[in-house]
């Protein structure tokens, strides 16, 4: 199984405080204890003891860390394109794209596919529902911000949910009714104190999991409004998330402007992985592997100057989908390392790249204002 | 200052090349061009600058194309002609290298007050000249700045006063690099300019961080749980990755083909049509995607429908119901878990409960006690066991079951279609958006509630007698 996150305990009583909480697995003098997030903080916080100096908990952390390269570093006993060699090289691929969506009049910044595999939510300053497969759009609203940087589409179908400069994550129960005002039904459920840039529901309609600029992530209870879980670890702005296809639905991925991609326990709130870049690596894409903890590899070619916006997998994946800045989506063999294919349809930076649930076609949303939907 | 967080790191390198483009012996042919009256030095062609780049970075046309598009794009190259677009044109169009001065810098944006002193410095030398985007923005940064605008205007004045003073030739070069820098940082409509960069940055990731005690102490503990988590070697995780992707391989539409055809290069929606949620008889590709795991078996709806046949057939079908009812409140609502809690006890945990299931004394015991004040996650333990003894025995055996057998002799293999160039354009018109998923969710609702009604109480002797059969 892939997600070790099972066999933890994360609720019951705190180690510390003895209150019934969502629980963190830390360890005290190398000693698993469970503490809730407050007794976690109070200990983080806790004045300096006799003989410890800043400088002396640096030191100690530095050791750590060398320590933790030294337990991956242990696992390190193949690389990728090692294994990668017993596979049969990828063919040349032709990626045409099919159809593209012209009706929103702004910068498209993020679309999500509806589990029907044909329609779609897309959002600039308007939110757009539009059956993809034959250009419809089918509703469309105009919200009060400029820019809305997130968009999801709800498990059922029934439900998306939306927001960005607004700060907040609003939910619009959907209609059959073509002419009927879904702003009129609007419900906020997400509120942070900056920006909201991506949003995403859990396994049903009634969980909203939201990240945002002022640096959280948070698990909303949508019916409600009230704030589940909270995940506090990124030093600067929040950009992306993406949940586990796990068994158990237990963790997700998010990943920052402090140049980390963090795994999150959802129960707990707790930062259980983290993955970080340094500043010159900006322009390319990697690969973590969360079972061993460490990267294993980077896809990059001296030509391509300009960083990736968004990324998706395709359905066995083998292949993966960029998005970059310098108007194109690189097409990347996963195991090989090698790019295997390059689209040039937008005249923009490329803001968001999604594969339909089905695998049949990705879809890529630009600042050009279009939407381009492309099948193999 | 503002802060912006994408283009930061990419320009050193960018910034390297362009220098290098301008080299005297290695760089791009550059020539003097005479434009109206005026001779202008070190002129470039788009064609040029395009054979420079495919030749030093070793890419094709067409990427050379992008790369030289970013160029100008953010402003490091601008055009001479037809100087509102922003995009390097592969032929002998005129451009030249902007002066560093102008180049895109990391830390701060264009500021508001230098355009005002810009759009007024051009109407000062001629009234008239401010395109109707320029006159618009003139108009709002007159009301925004409105506060100094007399010191805009001074501004203005000082410069064109400067500038006049500046030999023709100079004059000239200064306007077009200045002219180059705002349709970047001020693009007209429909100008698509790469400087246009999005939502200001509320942290400043490239600031120092705070690293007070409380920040090392974080570390250590995030660490210290890092170091202990159990990990697994690169030849087994590595591995199991290969494995999937041979696995789904031929179920992937971007590696193998999707039967009869992909609706989305054909426009004819079999394909979905054939693989709907609930559909009577699958595919055998589908079929076959449920004997991967236990996961793909439960996570379609129709895989989960044939499996739930299967336990019917076993009488053990309280596990899976379990699962689900864990799951139900999982993932629902927060006001209605304790509710859902009561019930999922009574039915299923409660000892003499109608459809008890068997866990072990330990996880037992802990999920009881964890009812007393039941929490979105208390049945965890419990439903992990269960889950993991569905995966590891019921799982296995329903794959080499009768009802496992019988559905892939009756799956469909639908055979690939073979479409003339008049039937697509035909399927092209009759696209359609497909069933509408509310109606769909509406059906599944109103199938949920004809369920649940006719499960009512269960005649616990009927079940004990048929569990007593069995044994």
């Amino acid at each position: 199984m892939c997600d070790q996150t099972f066999v933890a305990i994360t609720f019951g009583p705190c180690d510390s405080c003895s209150q019934n909480k969502p629980l963190m697995n830390i360890y005290l003098q190398n000693e698993p204890v469970n503490y809730c997030s407050l007794c976690v903080e109070l200990m983080a916080c806790q004045g300096l003891a006799k003989g410890e100096t800043v400088s002396t908990l640096r030191a100690e952390s530095e050791n750590l860390k060398a320590k933790l390269e030294e337990e991956r570093a242990k696992l390190h006993d193949v690389e990728l394109h090692q294994v990668a060699e017993k596979v049969e090289t990828l063919g040349q691929f032709v990626i045409k794209t099919r159809r593209t969506l012209k009706g929103h009049g702004n910068k498209v910044l993020c679309m999500d596919w509806c589990r029907d595999k044909r329609r779609m939510v897309s959002s600039s300053q308007v939110i757009m529902r539009s059956a993809a497969v034959c250009v419809l759009q089918e509703h469309a609203v105009t919200m009060p911000c400029t820019w809305v940087m997130a968009c999801a589409y709800a498990p059922s179908g029934c439900v998306i949910a939306c927001g960005g400069l607004d700060n907040k994550c609003s939910v619009y129960p959907l209609s059959l009714d073509k002419n009927e005002n879904l702003a009129a039904k609007k419900k906020s459920v997400a509120m942070h104190t900056n920006y909201l840039s991506a949003c995403s529901f859990t396994n049903s309609d009634m969980q909203l999991l939201t990240s945002s600029g002022d640096g959280t992530c948070a698990l909303w209870d949508v019916e409600s409004g009230q704030l589940l879980q909270s995940f506090h670890g990124h030093s600067a702005d929040v950009l992306s998330l993406d949940l586990a296809p796990s068994e158990t639905g237990n963790t997700f991925v998010s990943g920052g402007c402090d140049k980390k991609a963090n795994v999150w326990d959802m129960r707990s709130g707790q930062n259980i992985q983290s993955f970080e870049t340094h500043e010159s690596d900006i322009n390319s894409c990697r690969l973590y592997d969360l079972r061993a903890d460490r990267e294993v590899a980077i896809y990059s070619k001296e030509s391509i100057i300009f960083g990736a916006s968004s990324v998706d997998f395709s359905l066995s994946g083998r292949l993966l989908f960029a998005g970059y800045n310098d108007y194109n989506i690189n097409v990347w063999d996963v195991l090989k390392g090698t790019r295997v294919a390059i689209l040039f349809g937008h005249e923009n930076r490329v803001s968001t790249v999604r594969v339909s649930p089905d695998g049949t076609a990705f879809c890529s949303g630009s600042w050009d204002n279009t939407l381009d939907f492309n099948p193999v | 200052s503002k802060i912006r967080g994408d283009t930061v790191h990419e320009q050193s390198s960018v910034e390297a090349m362009v220098l290098e483009m301008q080299d005297s012996k290695s760089g791009v042919k550059s020539s003097e061009q005479k434009l109206n009256i005026t001779s202008i030095p070190h002129v470039v062609t788009g064609q040029d600058i395009l054979a420079w780049i495919a030749n030093h970075m070793k890419v094709d046309a067409q990427e050379a194309q992008t790369i030289g598009t970013m160029l100008v794009a953010y402003g490091f190259i601008y055009p001479l002609q037809d100087h509102k677009k922003l995009i390097l044109k592969p032929d002998v169009s005129l451009y030249r290298f902007q002066t560093p001065y102008f180049w895109p810098v990391q830390k701060w944006k264009a500021d508001n007050t230098d355009y005002a002193i810009y759009l007024a410095k051009r109407n000062i030398r001629k009234k008239g000249t401010l395109d109707v985007y320029e006159q618009e923005y003139y108009k709002n940064l007159h009301k925004w700045l409105n506060h100094k605008w007399d010191f805009i205007v001074m501004q203005a004045k000082e410069q064109y006063r400067a500038g006049k003073e500046r030999n023709k030739a100079d004059r000239v070069v200064f306007d077009c690099q200045e002219r180059a820098y705002w349709i970047v940082h001020r693009p007209p409509p429909r100008t698509h300019s790469a400087m246009d960069y999005g939502v200001d940055r509320l942290i400043d990731p490239n600031a120092e961080e705070n690293k007070t005690f409380d920040y090392y102490r974080r570390i250590i503990i995030f660490t210290q749980q890092a170091i202990m988590r159990s990990k697994v070697k690169s030849t087994v995780s590595l591995g199991a990755i290969l494995k999937h992707m041979t696995t789904y391989k031929d179920h992937d539409p971007f590696l193998a083909p999707c039967l009869p055809s992909n609706p989305w290069q054909t426009d004819d929606s079999s394909y979905w049509d054939l693989n709907m949620r609930n559909v009577e008889i699958p595919t055998k590709m589908r079929v076959e995607r449920w004997s991967f795991s236990f996961f793909e078996l439960l996570n379609d709806p129709r895989g989960r429908t044939d499996f739930k046949v299967f336990l019917k057939k076993e009488f053990s079908g309280e596990n899976l119901a379990f699962w689900e009812a864990a799951e139900e409140m999982k993932w629902g609502t927060a006001s209605s878990i304790s509710e859902k809690a009561q019930t999922i006890f009574k039915t299923f945990l409660a000892p003499g409960a109608p459809r008890w299931i068997n866990i072990d004394g330990r996880t037992m015991g802990l999920t009881v006690k964890g009812l007393e004040h039941p929490h979105r996650y208390v049945l965890d333990a419990a439903q992990t066991h269960i889950f993991m003894l569905m995966k590891k025995d019921t799982f296995y055996r329903y794959l080499k079951s009768p009802v496992y057998k019988d559905i892939q002799k009756k799956a469909l293999s639908p055979a690939p279609h073979n479409f003339t160039p008049s039937q697509l354009e035909q399927n092209a018109q009759n696209r359609k958006p497909g069933i509408n998923p509310i109606i769909i969710w509406q059906q599944e609702e109103e199938e949920r509630a004809k369920a649940a009604a006719a499960a009512g109480p269960i005649d616990i002797k009927k079940l004990m007698a048929s569990k007593l059969d069995r044994k």
